[in-house]
């Protein structure tokens, strides 16, 4: 019996996308670039501080309003990646971790620097460090990444 | 069905070319937000959630998940589906299956599309087949156009013709304040306008939109207690024919005269252009203003032109179609069908305001896509 051929087809999809961020966002990401400040958005009814911010609460729909957080928190978890993948940014070691921030209801996904894997721990208390102002361009990754922080004072 | 099922809320946003200012959760919440005002109801009364796009045009696949900061379905049962052109009418009537199932009572169902995020032809592309589709009828042109060509040879119907069904629904769509295109527009500026794909010009075929809409469906207790007119389901029918373009008939529109037949035998219409009061018709380009409604059973074969240039599809005609300026005027794809529905609901409901039909008791919502598959919905003023 002759072998059969498999015709197999090869194709590649290149479609461009642009994803409006949205007002409420811009005003996240452009104070971030500009002043390296964080923001989130505060529910006045359900008493929830949420980062990123959201326009409208999402458990009942009422308008947010801004609030101002320090960039600083404290670990909630986090795992340390020992494969590579040409989406991770060029960390070593690469340590993705959920921080919530004084004030915040929410957790943020980021990633942490300057610090040993094993000092890791829950509670680890953090700050954010923000790219130099000529490097930020209105992303989450204009903070460069969260780092233990000092606690000075009794 | 363990019981009946009405409409008793329906939100849309203010449908436009793009949507800068929101991003695409905040747009579905926009319409969410409307339709619980609409019906006078809060999140925690809404007892599960259907949401409904279509993937390639936004690039972001759990839509179900990604979206519940808008739908509002922290800690609901939520369910995504999505049919391309048709999925605004699937998600309609899934949620009428939700609730007639008596499984749930009270169901918001959110199509919704972003179009300007991304290629629309590039993204209709990634639905028809790879192997022996995709280099001709891909994109929502080729597949329209043949069809077009075809009909108008079989019964010597011509660009004219559709272009007055362009002119009808551009008028409508002026009295509706939701739509994206608001301006009316003549034979003349049809005619010549750039010929896209012969014989679909420019202004034959739909915009694409960013926009929203929301429906939210009750059992008959509720529907009874909650909405002063609720809009009655009365009958849905859905009919798939083929994935290839080329195993079309081109002439004869089949899934539509197969999904009309079904609701007309189970009411018992017997003349759909005098017992129906109003259709929304998911109508994508002008001649579909023609042809379909031939296969709608409104008159036979060919004779459609007669009933448009009279104006009987006209508001103040015998049978208005398209009130809202349907899909000629507003095409978030993803909505599309939905916005089809929840426009029917309103012409029932009686609060169209400046789009109302007088007294309609049957509206009739169809939905369009994939290789020619046809939904319908019959709502009406009385329970059926």
């Amino acid at each position: 019996m002759p072998e059969e051929e498999a015709v197999i087809y090869r194709g590649r999809i290149r479609m461009p996308y642009t994803w409006a961020v949205g007002e409420t966002g811009s005003f996240f990401l452009t104070q971030l670039r500009d002043h390296a400040r964080i923001w989130g958005t505060r529910c006045p009814q359900c008493r929830r501080t949420m980062v990123p911010p959201r326009r409208n609460c999402p458990r009942c729909l009422a308008k947010t309003h801004w609030l101002q957080l320090e960039p600083r928190g404290s670990l909630v978890t986090y795992t340390v990646v020992h494969y590579r993948h040409r989406i991770h940014p060029p960390q070593e070691p690469l340590i993705y971790g959920v921080i919530k921030l004084e004030g915040a209801d929410t957790g943020l996904t980021h990633l942490l620097g300057e610090v040993d894997p094993a000092d890791l721990r829950p509670g680890l208390l953090l700050e954010a460090v923000f790219k130099e102002p000529e490097q930020r361009r209105g992303h989450i990754l204009d903070i460069l990444y969260f780092r233990p922080r000092e606690v000075t004072g009794s | 069905m363990a019981q009946r099922v009405a409409i008793i809320g329906f939100g849309q946003t203010r449908h436009r070319s793009r949507r800068d200012d929101v991003n695409g959760v905040e747009l579905i919440q926009e319409a969410v937000r409307a339709a619980l005002e609409d019906a006078d109801l809060t999140l925690d009364q809404i007892d599960a959630m259907i949401i409904g796009n279509m993937d390639h045009f936004e690039g972001v696949n759990y839509v179900d998940t990604w979206s519940v900061d808008g739908t509002g379905a922290y800690m609901k049962p939520l369910l995504k589906l999505t049919t391309g052109g048709t999925t605004g009418t699937t998600l309609g009537i899934a949620g009428y299956h939700f609730v007639a199932s008596g499984l749930f009572d009270t169901v918001l169902v959110v199509g919704w599309e972003k179009n300007s995020e991304s290629d629309t032809t590039g993204a209709i592309i990634t639905c028809s087949d790879p192997i022996f589709d995709r280099f001709s009828f891909s994109g929502a042109l080729p597949g329209l156009a043949v069809e077009a060509s075809a009909y108008m040879k079989a019964y010597g119907i011509t660009q004219e013709d559709a272009a007055r069904v362009t002119v009808r629904d551009r008028r409508h769509g002026a009295n509706n304040p939701y739509a994206h295109l608001r301006t009316p527009v003549t034979v003349e500026e049809v005619m010549n306008s750039p010929m896209l794909s012969w014989p679909v010009k420019l202004l034959d075929i739909c915009p694409r939109t960013d926009g929203a809409a929301a429906v939210i469906f009750a059992g008959e207790r509720k529907a009874r207690r909650l909405a002063p007119q609720p809009a009655w389901v009365i009958a849905t029918s859905v009919r798939h024919d083929y994935a290839y373009f080329h195993d079309i008939d081109y002439t004869r529109m089949h899934t539509i005269e197969g999904a009309a037949k079904e609701l007309y035998q189970y009411v018992g219409i017997k003349e759909p252009l005098k017992e129906l009061d109003v259709i929304e018709l998911y109508q994508p380009y002008s001649f579909a203003g023609l042809k379909w409604i031939e296969a709608l059973g409104l008159c036979p074969p060919g004779e459609s032109p007669r009933l448009l240039w009279d104006g009987v599809t006209d508001m103040g005609g015998e049978l208005p179609i398209n009130p809202s300026g349907g899909v000629i005027c507003t095409n978030c794809i993803g909505a599309t069908g939905l916005l089809r529905i929840g426009e029917a609901a309103l012409q029932v409901m009686g609060r169209a305001e400046g789009r109302q039909v007088p007294n309609v008791n049957l509206a009739l919502a169809t939905g369009f896509g994939g290789a020619f598959w046809s939904d319908m919905m019959l709502l009406g003023r009385r329970p059926w």
